[in-house]
């Protein structure tokens, strides 16, 4: 029905490894974050959270600048990396990852705070009063109960960074095989002349992976939701 | 086993309080706001109080000024809340073997089996709170915080939230947990009913004071004018169930100063059981009335009277052979009659009016009682 060509497949195979490594990286650093606004108090709170969501409403060039500058060959945690690591992030699909996940960052955040908040807390004391410390109570108790908005959190990351455009192209550039992914290559095809059908081929597959995403993700939020329904 | 002495200040209100719990069921019995909460949730470690001293058996939880502050989840302090709160992710099954996960072995002493077989709760393993009933989810709650094997089980108005029917499927479990389990239990409430029923002491709070510690029938009675809520004023009176009459449908419960006809079995023959009779449901006679259809009278003389100007008056009757009761009566009534102390007088009681399976009645819920007093 669509026929693609292979340099369509090889960018959407990159997009979707691209977006589920992002969001698979940031979901540990994304509920900490989380956890740290919904129930911390300490001075600056309302600094972390502007810099969480910063990449919401800086145009996405800008993000990618800062990331170039700061993980690029000769930016200072770029160069840390690669002497110590051996990972080189700038123009590696890699890289790709990071911009994907730090511009999806504040929605993963939001959704995953916002579910830490509704958990009641004296759950939480009932769990310590029946001898579970700080942090079996988070991952027997607070956790499980916030799973829905983790899932929610998830899936819009994962859409966010199959999407992402312009930090990964400041970043990382548009090398096919590399960091060309299907927002990239539609790009190349409307740059390209008689590129709008290839252009057109990969708007539809960007189009049934979202939605099939936001399906996926709603058939989980319910389930989990039925079974944390009603705090009892 | 318990032994509070704590000083907490939260805004604008100042929790001073002492007082020892013994074994079996302490009841911390007051109106709403004067305290019982915080007090429950200071032993319980929820929160930390200014200055104090808490112990339970020979282990001390709190002591400001040793440093002493043990956390909640080293505790082993059980807390059963007003509204269940159970894990609403979790089976019954997984609620209930929560707290022995944290458990150390060596003092896991309470089992599943028993608790389950005693909750009558083995219907429900497999089911998720959501789908259970408020009677079946404190029951469950109960056997949470057991199971944890706790030095002390806390349990802050855990009828409150349960309408009469379930009240009273309830309020004998917690008699049966006291009993098969030994456990000393701190119960909060501030419904009389329950507190007579259940309680073998007394503390009586009153915004943020201790104004009295003793046996109920002691603590619950008013030493002065009835100038809150009269329903709230109650006696308890110790006897034995006699055989029940099945023409009738009546059970007598034997006292020495009269027999006390309940309707209804009260089960086995022979049992010592306590009544609560409140002030509200008795009346007083000089002399054995012939035609009243109430079967209930007690030979009594008057032990004190409590009036002013108010149109209410309470009496102390000290029962023939032990026991006082207290009636709630009009100042209008007694001048009529002339009553004064060291008369002989009837105790008479409406046998509907007393139940020894109800917790607390209709009346008693909204407002908290501020009956009984002690300055």
């Amino acid at each position: 029905m669509l026929d693609l060509s292979d340099d369509a497949w090889t960018a959407i195979a990159l997009s979707v490894r691209i977006a589920g490594i992002a969001t698979l990286a940031s979901l540990p650093f994304g509920i900490a974050v989380a956890l740290l606004l919904a129930r911390g108090r300490f001075p600056g709170k309302m600094l972390v959270d502007g810099i969480v969501h910063l990449p919401l409403v800086l145009p996405p060039v800008v993000t990618g600048y800062v990331l170039l500058l700061l993980f690029g060959r000769r930016g200072p945690l770029g160069s840390f990396l690669a002497d110590h690591f051996g990972i080189v992030l700038s123009f590696r699909w890699t890289g790709a990852a990071l911009a994907g996940a730090v511009m999806s960052f504040p929605l993963m955040v939001r959704a995953i705070r916002l579910s830490l908040e509704a958990v009641d807390p004296r759950l939480e004391a009932a769990a310590g009063t029946l001898g579970a410390g700080r942090i079996a109570t988070f991952f027997l108790v607070t956790l499980p109960l916030a799973l829905p908005g983790v899932l929610v959190g998830s899936v819009l990351a994962f859409a966010k960074a199959l999407g992402e455009f312009g930090a990964t192209i400041t970043f990382v550039s548009n090398i096919p095989g590399e960091t060309r992914t299907i927002a990239a290559a539609i790009y190349t095809a409307t740059q390209t002349p008689d590129g709008d059908a290839e252009a057109l081929r990969l708007t539809v597959v960007a189009v049934v992976i979202a939605l099939s995403a936001l399906v996926v993700s709603e058939f989980l939020q319910r389930r989990a939701t039925a079974r944390v329904r009603a705090t009892a | 086993m318990i032994e509070v002495d704590v000083s907490h200040r939260q805004g604008g209100f100042h929790l001073e309080a002492a007082f020892k719990g013994g074994d079996g069921i302490t009841a911390l019995f007051g109106p709403s706001g004067s305290g019982k909460s915080t007090l429950i949730a200071l032993i319980a470690g929820l929160r930390r109080p200014e200055r104090g001293r808490i112990v339970a058996g020979d282990r001390v939880l709190l002591d400001t000024e040793a440093r002493v502050f043990v956390r909640r989840n080293r505790r082993r302090i059980g807390l059963v809340f007003q509204d269940a709160l159970l894990f609403p992710h979790l089976t019954v099954r997984q609620n209930l073997l929560f707290g022995r996960l944290f458990t150390p072995r060596a003092e896991r002493r309470i089992r599943l089996d028993p608790v389950v077989e005693t909750l009558g709760i083995g219907a429900l393993l497999d089911r998720r709170p959501a789908t259970l009933s408020g009677g079946e989810r404190q029951r469950v709650a109960f056997g949470r915080a057991l199971l944890a094997s706790p030095r002390l089980l806390l349990m802050d108005e855990p009828l409150a939230a349960l309408d009469q029917a379930r009240k009273a499927e309830v309020l004998p479990l917690i008699e049966r947990l006291r009993d098969e389990f030994r456990i000393p239990i701190l119960y909060v409430s501030h419904a009389v009913e329950e507190v007579a029923r259940l309680a073998a002491t007394v503390v009586m709070l009153e915004a943020g004071k201790v104004t009295a510690v003793g046996a109920p029938a002691d603590v619950l009675r008013p030493v002065r004018q009835v100038d809150g809520n009269r329903f709230a004023v109650a006696s308890v009176l110790a006897g034995t169930v006699g055989a029940f009459d099945t023409a009738y449908g009546m059970t007598p419960v034997h006292h020495p100063a009269g027999t006390i006809w309940l309707s209804g079995p009260l089960g086995e023959e022979g049992r010592e059981t306590r009544l609560v009779v409140r002030g509200t449901d008795v009346a007083l006679a000089t002399s054995l009335p012939r035609n009243v259809t109430i079967r209930t009278a007690l030979s009594g003389t008057v032990l004190r009277v409590l009036r002013d100007d108010g149109p209410l008056a309470s009496v102390d009757v000290a029962l023939s052979g032990g026991g006082v009761l207290t009636a709630v009566a009009t100042r209008m009534g007694l001048d009529d009659l002339g009553l004064d102390t060291g008369d002989r007088v009837w105790a008479l009681i409406k046998s509907v009016a007393v139940d020894e399976r109800t917790a607390a009645r209709g009346g008693m819920d909204g407002e908290g009682p501020r009956g009984p007093r002690r300055v």
